[in-house]
């Protein structure tokens, strides 16, 4: 069987030379690295949570203290320097296992000590009929944490300092472009990925690990093929402010005809809104007066006007059928709090769609977060799926730089990462 | 020792008189390949010279530097040396691995299952050597040890040890596989410094690294050596005192014969053909009574097998097919405690009396 794998290979590739290069006066020349080319061991391209948790994570880890690695990010320093009264519209759900991940390298306590808000229930019904699901844990204990966008990332930024020494970031870079070795190495050729910044500077990295965002010019360059279509939707974000206090530890999700519209605990007095909707409805959305804006919301919740009676005893009848069959004690659905006031300037929209990288890993690439996966927002699942894949692949690295691997080549990473591939992100 | 005249070592007892002979450049002997003819290897200051068919190479000696002049003179060392590179080095042997030089570094090639080995026998190697630590660093769990890998063949078990911290010293007798071997690192900063490479056989090493180092590693070496006891009293005399010996190799049986051979060489190809000699393959018990009355003490030893479908190894208590060992140098008799009744005499014989 081995001998039918080589065969096949070297049918694939006619050209591939197994044996040594053939000028034998040059060939032992140019095999050292340039001087001022440092060889760095990972360079992680893109800076946002995925990318910053995926360096701080390498960074804390024991077996990669003699290691170098290089954050690559397109913008600034995202440290905040005081926390601003104000919370930022881009808000995350994050599960405990993302929060294990975090903690695991000191970035929860910042968090912490900054704010968040733990949630116990989960409550998800139809615009349509009485379909209604509640999600809980025993004892109702924290079963996720809404936390900004931008707290994350001061939290990860401040543990990335913590370990400047092995990561080196390099913030308003511009990569122009990734090279990577052709599959037959020959003598004089390094193997080694190369990388050309928009300011002139090259880096050689022994693996590149592509955190860039579903635009990923990572996965572009290594030629990973992406499955991939835009929604025909966007999603309006918002900071709403509650009609009155409450012991805001519910996130509320109902499924309009038109798309979801969740409610995400902030505080006991503030709500974040991520509404899914058609491209023209989520712009009438966004420019409409406040006092309207805040009716569609409440009205969203609240009103059973897309109930139609035929449902409505359709839905009946199967819930007595199930009763029969398995007696449950359903709860009733409960309404969300109400919603009384907006904060001005936090009323803004994006565009949704889904991507899926074929591969996630090839010789010196893989990729993680959105460049890897897209998805609709509406599990919140985004960023705690880029936390998964964090956590499983610095768990395959670190074990092979115990074994002393090479890093970015197949019986490195390869291999082991692609034999998990359709379970790794619900490992947690 | 030093200085201008080019003195050459050759340790070449079985191999007749060779006299003084002046090597010029031009002079090239047959089997030289082109690169070696015109070698001017700065790093090495060797000078191949290769005998009629033999492709025995640079035998270099670390203390005595060679100047290489256009007009060398040669001379050959007499009586100087206990062991001759011709007692454990085989010429057909070489010329078997002569012609796969260059494919070492190909990870489906044909050295596939080695380099898919190193999933065993790295942790083997740094688990035992952490034992005998007491403080050892998880980031650079080998730093401070020296480690000699006898025929490193492409550097392939060089390499992640050098990547754990340790100093390697990788020998070969074999020209072109110390090249590989040296190409590959050099693109890798750190392993340059840590990995030193000489193209030479155990012996020509002995006497100027006596007791330096703290483990010897033969991976698929003793199968193909032609005196396994002068091996491991060179082994032994290299290492320091409690230092550590690893050995992996074939067993001798009718299942390795059926396996190994017939499978592995001329059915599966897996191993390219003309590697093994069924005959040199060493069964445990046999490496072991050449062990313990050479110095060594047997830690363990543990059986391998290969899965040739998916390509992976994993240990196993069956040590009919592959199997590893691990030795280590008896301290001097006065420090053991095994030893109640101190006769004077040496190593080998104290510890038989175990």
């Amino acid at each position: 069987m081995a001998a039918c794998a080589r065969l096949t290979r070297a049918l694939l590739v006619p050209g591939a030379t197994l044996g040594g290069p053939r000028l034998p006066g040059l060939r032992w020349l140019s095999g050292s690295v340039g001087p001022g080319q440092a060889v760095y061991d990972v360079v992680v391209a893109g800076g946002g949570m995925v990318g910053t948790a995926m360096a701080c994570a390498l960074g804390h880890n024991v077996h990669f203290r003699d290691k170098k690695i290089l954050l690559l990010e397109a913008g600034p320093n995202k440290v905040l320097g005081k926390l601003p009264a104000t919370y930022s519209n881009r808000v995350s759900s994050i599960t405990p296992g993302s929060a294990t991940l975090l903690s695991s390298f000191g970035a929860w306590d910042h968090i912490c000590n900054m704010r968040y808000k733990p949630f116990r229930r989960m409550q998800v019904w139809d615009a349509c009929s009485e379909a209604l699901i509640i999600f809980d844990k025993d004892d109702l204990d924290d079963m996720g944490y809404i936390v900004e966008n931008d707290v994350i990332m001061s939290a990860l930024a401040k543990q990335l300092d913590a370990v400047r020494d092995q990561v080196e970031v390099v913030y308003k870079s511009k990569v122009i472009s990734y090279t990577w070795p052709g599959p037959f190495l020959d003598a004089e050729t390094s193997p080694w990925v190369q990388i050309t910044l928009a300011n002139g500077r090259q880096l050689q990295t022994k693996l590149l690990i592509g955190a860039d965002g579903h635009n990923s010019g990572v996965r572009r360059a290594s030629g990973i093929q992406n499955v991939c279509w835009p929604y025909d939707q966007s999603a309006v974000v918002a900071t709403l402010h509650l009609s009155e206090p409450t012991d805001n530890n519910v996130a509320w999700q109902r499924f309009l005809p038109s798309g979801p519209i969740a409610l995400l605990p902030l505080s006991d007095t503030l709500s974040s809104l991520v509404w899914s909707t058609s491209h023209e409805h989520a712009a009438e959305l966004v420019s409409m007066e406040e006092e309207n804006f805040l009716d569609a919301i409440n009205s969203a919740f609240w009103s059973d006007a897309s109930h139609t009676d035929f449902i409505d005893s359709a839905g009946s009848v199967l819930q007595y059928a199930f009763t029969l069959l398995q007696p449950t004690n359903s709860s009733a659905r409960q309404l969300p709090p109400s919603v009384a006031k907006v904060d001005p300037k936090s009323r803004t929209l994006f565009p949704l769609g889904m991507g899926h990288a074929v591969e996630y890993v090839r010789p010196r690439v893989a990729l993680i977060g959105d460049a890897a996966h897209r998805v609709h927002p509406l599990a919140g699942q985004g960023v705690n799926m880029g936390f998964g894949d964090i956590s499983s692949l610095v768990r395959h690295l670190s074990r092979a730089a115990f074994n002393g691997k090479d890093l970015g080549t197949d019986y490195g990473l390869c291999k082991q990462i692609n034999a998990l591939l359709p379970g790794h992100c619900f490992e947690e | 020792m030093q200085g201008g005249c080019g003195l050459r070592v050759v340790g070449t007892r079985g191999w007749g008189l060779a006299g003084v002979r002046s090597a010029g450049r031009g002079v090239g002997p047959p089997r030289a390949t082109a690169a070696e003819g015109k070698q001017t290897n700065r790093t090495q200051q060797m000078t191949p010279w290769l005998f009629s068919d033999k492709g025995i190479m640079c035998l270099k000696s670390n203390n005595i530097i060679f100047a290489y002049s256009d007009k060398m003179k040669s001379y050959r060392y007499v009586g100087m040396r206990l062991y001759s590179t011709s007692k454990t080095v085989d010429p057909k042997e070489m010329k078997t691995f002569k012609a796969l030089a260059y494919k070492w570094w190909d990870e489906q090639g044909a050295y596939a299952p080695l380099h898919s080995m190193n999933d065993l026998r790295v942790p083997f190697i740094r688990d035992n050597l952490l034992k005998t630590v007491t403080n050892h660093q998880l980031e650079s769990p080998l730093s401070g040890m020296k480690i000699l890998d006898v025929g490193c063949g492409g550097g392939l078990l060089c390499e992640p040890l050098g990547r754990l911290g340790a100093l390697v010293t990788g020998i070969d007798p074999l020209n072109e596989n110390i090249k590989t071997a040296q190409q590959h690192k050099s693109f890798d900063p750190v392993l340059d410094k840590r990995i030193q490479y000489n193209a030479c056989s155990l012996e020509d090493i002995v006497e100027e690294t006596v007791e330096t180092f703290d483990a010897v590693v033969a991976s698929e070496v003793v199968e193909h050596v032609n005196d396994l006891e002068t091996f491991i009293q060179c082994c032994c005399q290299v290492l320091k005192p409690g230092g550590s010996l690893f050995i992996t190799t074939i067993n001798k049986t009718q299942l390795s014969y059926a396996l190994g051979i017939i499978f592995a060489e001329q059915i599966a190809g897996i191993v390219p053909k003309g590697t093994h000699t069924w005959e040199k393959f060493v069964s445990p018990e046999e490496l072991e009574s050449l062990l313990e009355p050479n110095g060594f003490l047997v830690q363990t030893i543990t059986g391998m097998l290969y899965n040739p479908f998916s390509g992976y190894w994993r240990w196993t208590e069956n040590t009919s097919l592959n199997y590893a060992a691990h030795a280590i140098k008896s301290s001097a008799p006065v420090e053991t405690e095994e030893h109640h009744t101190k006769t004077p005499g040496i190593d080998g014989q104290e510890a038989s009396q175990k």
